[in-house]
């Protein structure tokens, strides 16, 4: 497998230093694995951390900056950053107005974000958290750890941090990031495996021919494997199963998202299909993004994320954002 | 009765085992996880063996928190904090003693596994580490070789089950036939105990 790089071992380094010098509004500590918006900390409002395993950019680095994530930690890999790079942005964002962290639910995120809240609240900064779960594919169950968080956290960075732009409080933004999750479910299909870098040959074998229904976003495989499907099928089968989950009641917010490898003309004519879908089943679209924002390396696939919005949320969606990879509005 | 440089050679004979079977573990982790265990553990020991011989604690309990602390600091994912739990843990059990014998141990262990166990929500027959770790601290009693044994066995018959934690649970039926990597590297852990007794 070709890979445009210089060796495994410094591949997240050597991308952190290429984000610092196309974007002079970030920070970015190499070292520590900190990118940090330049104007931080903002006083008088929250600041919003995220973070996770690298290998799924934009995410979270690339939603940095004014309206969305103050800072962002990328771990290794498709593995979680350690909790001093957590309590590090913590300290680097606070204002005083306390931290919100907007966590994936994948287990090793979870337990290092625990023991970063746990850091930082001893140096006294407030600190609360968001879960992010919206994977459909994953029955939830006492025997499991749950629902994978994937496309809907995208949603909850940008509405709680416009919360938080507008210096609305800890407790607030905390809500808002939940809701916009309890409001949010997500599919996604892989038409391929993806390659990490440390292993250099594809994660899982996926032949011409086969797709994976129900995957997340570390390259594992999906909940069953079928014979391909045209794009109308696919959108059929992932839409359904979101709203079997979620019965609609409101206007949804639609991310057709890319999961690295599968071209723009492919996810303009799957988000086709989705709306279609959507239409079919009586079901009102407020906003549509279509592109690569939640990625697994160079995995082939797609994920549809709806989230059920009111006035509110639909307004926050809305308002200015100036981030890398999102920015309307300013 | 066992001191410092017991626990020290336990962790370099722990790291010299997971060096060499890094690729394994990664293998492993590959159909059921997200191929990176071996990479991950290996980062994680170089730092644990580069911190001891910076700082060298002199007692047994001083030298496993350092361990677990600089496991915690560099894992990263979840072997980071649980593999960091379970030795800091059993450092704080082992309190400021310079010498602590095997039963004093196989307590201290206990400590740390019940630890992991409530950090991730794990029991016994979940294809975790617990898999491995709870019978061999069961068979510690009767020395490190049969603690070993009783690790790989556990390593061994986590392969039929379902998982039920972490992200090979995501899987639910296909993470069957897959020997569970947390296991595989914890038998690792504890056969360093039989290479530290042996010196």
């Amino acid at each position: 497998m070709k890979m445009l790089i210089n060796v495994p071992e410094t591949v997240v380094a050597d991308a952190l230093r290429g984000m610092a010098a196309a974007y002079p509004d970030l920070t970015v500590d190499v070292e520590n694995r900190v990118i940090v918006r330049r104007d931080a900390p903002v006083a008088g409002q929250v600041a919003l951390v995220s973070g996770g395993g690298s290998g799924h950019e934009p995410l979270h680095g690339g939603f940095v900056g004014p309206g969305m994530l103050s800072a962002a930690c990328p771990g290794e890999v498709f593995t979680s950053p350690v909790p001093d790079q957590m309590a590090r942005a913590a300290a680097a964002v606070d204002s005083g107005a306390g931290v919100l962290f907007v966590v994936k639910n994948y287990t090793g995120d979870v337990l290092n974000f625990d023991m970063a809240a746990e850091l930082a609240e001893d140096e006294g900064i407030q600190v609360a958290k968001v879960l992010v779960n919206d994977d459909v594919a994953v029955t939830d169950s006492l025997y499991t750890a749950g629902r994978r968080g994937t496309g809907a956290t995208l949603f909850v960075e940008k509405i709680a941090g416009a919360a938080a732009a507008e210096g609305q409080p800890l407790e607030r933004v905390e809500a808002i990031g939940r809701q916009v999750n309890a409001n949010s479910r997500s599919f996604g299909v892989a038409l391929s495996a993806c390659t990490t870098p440390a292993k250099g040959s594809p994660t899982f074998d996926l032949p011409d021919g086969e797709l994976e229904l129900g995957i997340g976003i570390h390259g594992e495989p999906g909940r069953e494997r079928r014979p391909m499907m045209t794009s109308g099928e696919i959108a059929d089968f992932a839409v359904n199963a979101i709203l079997e989950d979620m019965p609609p009641r409101n206007p949804v917010l639609v991310l057709v998202n890319g999961m690295g490898a599968t071209p723009l003309l492919e996810l303009f004519g799957f988000n086709a299909e989705v709306q279609r879908v959507l239409a079919e089943r009586g079901v009102a679209v407020a906003r549509t993004l279509v592109g690569n924002y939640v990625t697994s390396l160079d995995m082939a696939g797609a994920s549809v994320t709806l989230c059920q919005i009111d006035e509110e949320l639909l307004r926050l969606w809305d308002a200015p954002v100036k981030t890398p990879a999102l920015r309307w509005g300013m | 009765m066992l001191d410092a440089n017991f626990f020290r050679r336990w962790m370099a004979a722990t790291t010299a085992s997971v060096d060499r079977e890094a690729e394994r573990l990664t293998e492993l982790d590959s159909p059921i996880g997200d191929a990176d265990h071996g990479t991950n553990l290996q980062r994680g020991f170089t730092a644990v063996m580069a911190a001891l011989e910076k700082d060298a604690p002199d007692t047994p309990g001083a030298v496993l928190v350092l361990a677990g602390r600089q496991l915690i600091s560099t894992v990263g994912g979840a072997s980071g904090p649980l593999y960091g739990t379970l030795l800091r843990r059993t450092g704080k059990a082992l309190g400021e003693a310079a010498e602590v014998g095997e039963e004093q141990l196989a307590a201290a262990l206990r400590d740390g596994v019940e630890a992991v166990k409530k950090l991730g929500g794990a029991e016994a027959g979940d294809k975790t580490m617990v898999d491995a770790l709870e019978p061999a601290v069961d068979a510690l009693g009767d020395g490190f070789a049969a603690a070993r044994a009783a690790a790989e066995r556990g390593a061994g018959a986590t392969t039929p089950l379902q998982a039920r934690k972490g992200r090979a649970s995501y899987l639910g039926e296909r993470s069957i036939g897959h020997q569970d990597p947390g296991a595989t590297s914890s038998a690792l852990l504890i056969a360093g105990l039989e290479a530290a007794a042996e010196g």
